[in-house]
């Protein structure tokens, strides 16, 4: 089955161009120019990765990533023009799990995208755990003391990848090419903000974690299980 | 004794120390304080003009007094001479009894004298001595003993005589003026001399001394007081001008100095106001302009991206299927490519470098192991190497950690990598890393043309050319070394260039191990030996070597392609020789991401 590519961009030439390449890389897509409109598509259309253009008339791509995020976990890939850290934070704290700054090459786009909808192909089945937290593989479901905790499927990942090895220290570069598919390495400051939100789920205390722990200097690795 | 000697020597050697350092800060204060060196010289001026004065009018009550003096004392011994002469007609002075009778005379002289009630001149009080003169010694009457003998011998040879001497009565001192005057008698001459003490003379004039001393004292004490409250008046306003021009000069563009009144200060005060405000409406203008320009540059290169990412995809799509096109096409889906590259590149560059000078940049530093961070760097820049069979020398120790933001520095060292590669002529790039305790460096050295005289502060500024004839491969945009210059000053550190003609080019990299430190001096020399001619600090620096693209060369001249014919621009072909840029080293002066 084809994965369906849901694209928001106010460009028609980029929404239209978006269209023609993602169609040859064998997606489906669905083009909508506004960004109030994306909302009702998500909840229609169900596509596998969400293509957010950050600048957007109606509704700011920020507020609209935050609004998908509030609903659903589809994976969310933000093309924004701008390169400073503040916008590309800010972008990542709500809710997107991956960005392309333009200009992007397609080939660069399209890994992106299939390193998002990769993860629903193959999972073997598994139980793991890092302290009172239980992850079911291959059912999504991550539980906490009977109570299930709602993750997006990258959040997820990246929680997968640590428990899996428990006492390795991942470095961001690892955790980069691991859970988000990055060949060489690009931006640390993905794995960081995803750790706050992962944490900010999965912990007792986010200021002091027991689930995912740091190592300074050094990177990540999971609490003892 | 030597102890003493020792000691007694270090005291004096110590002593000399202070007294050094206290002429040294005295000279300090002095060299630095108007309003000391003002009352210092109005104290020096006006102790002269006092001395001199005191010494005038204390010299010319002294004359005064002594002249009244003498003027009573001629006419005491005129009246005095008189009197003798009707007394003394008559006696024989060579006679026994001669001295009852001058004793007599005297005594009535020295009444005469003493009742004066007839306001006749008097000199005050006086003593007589009367002597004969005809034969020595024989008789007297009064203190002869004080009359020197000079003034009797004057006396002796008939003429009125005047001398000043000091005599010894009681252990005390006498200034005392002597008049001597022979009178004349029917039995021979007699000396007669008045005695005038001026002890009374003296202690007025001492009085008055002491009056001029003290009086003077307290005069100078007021000028300086004086010249200190006025020199005040006028260096607190100047003070207080420096102190707001220095704080003005500090970016506090809005200083202004009080302007009351009318007078000089408060038109210096104005004038500089109105200076100040022109300066701060100019900069304020520079500012906005500045600001203006930049955001331009960013919302350009922002607004660029969305048509320039479509017409990136579209090249690439006809260029995943150059091999269904005819030659001249599938040659201009290659170009396409190629320069959207270069394009991307530029933009790229251009909008850090608008963000480094908009100041909005940030050092996102990090504790990282320098060596990963160049092999990283010169991990990307391997293929141009490759390409232009470079061999790279590195010498990389492990373990050298700093605080610095990885993304940069490794822009930074892929820069001058491909920038040597460019330059190097295929002879080896050497990469050294080397730090000390306080900072790392990283210098990349090559063999090739190197730097013409001059060049070393060239290099750094924006599209700045080397030679035309270069060649170049790493189609860099020329501005890759001015943002390394601006990455290496957003560190606080150093970028320096060095360069001869055949003798290749070196840059080199200084960085503070600690975030926030600055660099002093270098782990590593620049040129081969060092030389300080080449050292071209980062803060004065600007520049960069460019790498702009070359245009084909094409050996002969070109023939005419025909018409519209497709087939016919076959001729193109000959521009194979171009290289075109791997898609996967990426560009040396790459964004961050």
């Amino acid at each position: 089955m084809k994965s369906r590519v849901l694209v928001v961009d106010d460009d028609p030439a980029l929404a239209e161009m978006l269209t023609i390449v993602l169609r040859g890389e064998g997606f489906d897509t669905a083009v909508v120019g506004d960004g109030t409109r994306a909302l009702p598509a998500v909840r229609e259309l169900r596509p596998d990765v969400v293509l957010l253009d950050l600048m957007l008339p109606g509704m700011n791509g920020i507020d609209v990533c935050r609004a998908i995020r509030s609903e659903s976990g589809v994976p969310i890939v933000m093309l924004t023009a701008k390169t400073d850290t503040v916008d590309i934070v800010l972008g990542l704290e709500s809710g997107a799990d991956d960005y392309v700054v333009k200009p992007f090459k397609p080939k660069e786009l399209v890994a992106r995208i299939r390193a998002r909808v990769r993860r629903t192909e193959t999972e073997p089945a598994e139980q793991l755990s890092i302290g009172d937290v239980t992850i079911d593989v291959p059912a999504h479901q991550v539980v906490r003391a009977g109570e299930q905790i709602a993750l997006t499927p990258l959040e997820f990942d990246l929680l997968v990848a640590l428990a899996r090895k428990p006492r390795q220290v991942f470095t961001r570069e690892v955790l980069l090419e691991q859970v988000w598919g990055y060949r060489h390495a690009a931006d640390t400051r993905l794995v960081n903000v995803h750790v706050q939100r992962l944490r900010s789920k999965v912990e007792r205390d986010p200021e002091h974690p027991e689930v995912v722990l740091t190592v300074r200097g050094v990177g990540y690795k999971a609490g003892p299980p | 004794m030597s102890r003493i000697g020792d000691r007694a020597r270090r005291t004096l050697a110590q002593a000399r120390v202070v007294g050094e350092d206290l002429a040294e800060a005295f000279n300090a204060v002095w060299r630095r304080s108007l309003q000391l060196r003002v009352v210092f010289s109005t104290l020096a001026l006006s102790t002269a003009v006092v001395l001199v004065l005191g010494f005038v009018i204390q010299t010319q009550i002294a004359g005064n007094i002594l002249a009244a003096k003498l003027d009573d004392a001629q006419r005491q011994i005129d009246s005095g001479t008189a009197l003798l002469e009707r007394e003394l007609a008559s006696v024989d002075p060579s006679r026994e009894k001669a001295k009852g009778e001058l004793n007599n005379a005297l005594d009535q002289l020295t009444n005469a004298g003493a009742d004066d009630a007839s306001g006749s001149p008097t000199a005050g009080k006086f003593r007589a001595v009367l002597t004969s003169t005809s034969d020595g010694t024989s008789d007297f009457v009064g203190p002869l003993e004080y009359v020197p003998a000079d003034l009797r011998q004057s006396v002796a040879e008939g003429a009125r005589a005047l001398r000043y001497s000091t005599i010894e009565e009681q252990g005390v001192e006498i200034p005392t003026m002597m008049i001597g005057q022979p009178v004349r008698t029917a039995n021979g001459d007699l000396a007669f001399y008045l005695l005038f003490p001026l002890d009374s003379e003296q202690r007025t004039l001492g009085l008055v001394q002491s009056t001029l001393i003290v009086g003077g004292l307290i005069l100078l004490l007021l000028l300086a007081g004086i010249a200190s409250l006025i020199t005040r008046q006028v260096v607190r306003p100047i003070r207080q001008a420096a102190e707001i021009a220095e704080r003005f000069a500090d970016g506090h563009l809005d200083e202004r100095m009080p302007e009351q009144g009318e007078d000089e200060v408060a038109r210096l005060g104005e004038s500089y106001n109105e200076m100040a405000g022109s300066i701060q409406s100019q900069i304020r203008q520079l500012e906005e302009f500045g600001a203006l320009q930049r955001r331009f540059t960013s919302d350009v290169s922002h607004e660029l991206r969305t048509p320039l990412t479509t017409v990136r995809m579209a090249a690439d799509v006809l260029y995943a299927s150059r091999d269904e096109l005819l030659p001249a096409l599938r040659r201009s889906s290659e170009l396409l490519v190629t320069e959207l590259d270069r394009f991307e590149a530029l933009l790229a560059d251009l909008l850090e470098i608008s963000r480094l000078d908009a100041g909005v940049a940030e050092l996102g530093a990090e504790r990282v192991d320098m060596q990963g961070v160049v092999s990283r760097a010169v991990e990307a820049v391997r293929g141009l190497a490759d390409e232009s069979a470079t061999p790279l020398e590195l010498e990389l120790p492990a373990g050298v950690y700093a605080d610095v933001d990885p993304r940069r520095v490794e822009r930074i060292v892929r820069n001058l990598v491909a920038n040597a590669l460019d330059h190097g002529e295929g002879r080896p790039v050497r990469i050294t890393l080397a730090a000390d305790d306080d900072t790392v460096a990283v210098l990349v050295r090559d063999q090739g043309v190197g730097l013409r005289p001059g060049e070393a502060g060239l290099v750094f500024n924006r599209f700045w050319r080397a030679e035309e004839s270069r060649a170049r491969r790493s189609g860099g945009t020329g501005l890759g070394l001015s943002i390394a210059i601006e990455d290496a000053r957003l560190h606080g550190g150093w970028l320096q260039a060095w360069g001869e003609i055949g003798r290749g080019a070196a840059f080199r990299l200084t960085l503070p191990r600690t975030a926030g430190d600055t660099v002093t001096s270098s782990p590593i020399p620049l040129g081969p030996d060092d030389r300080p001619g080449a050292d071209v600090r980062a803060p004065e620096a600007v520049g960069s070597v460019p790498t702009p693209p070359s245009w084909p060369v094409v050996a002969e001249i070109p023939s005419w392609s025909e018409g519209d014919d497709v087939d016919d621009l076959d001729d193109l072909d000959d521009l194979d020789d171009q290289p075109v840029l791997p898609d996967d080293v990426g560009v040396p002066s790459g964004d961050i991401r």
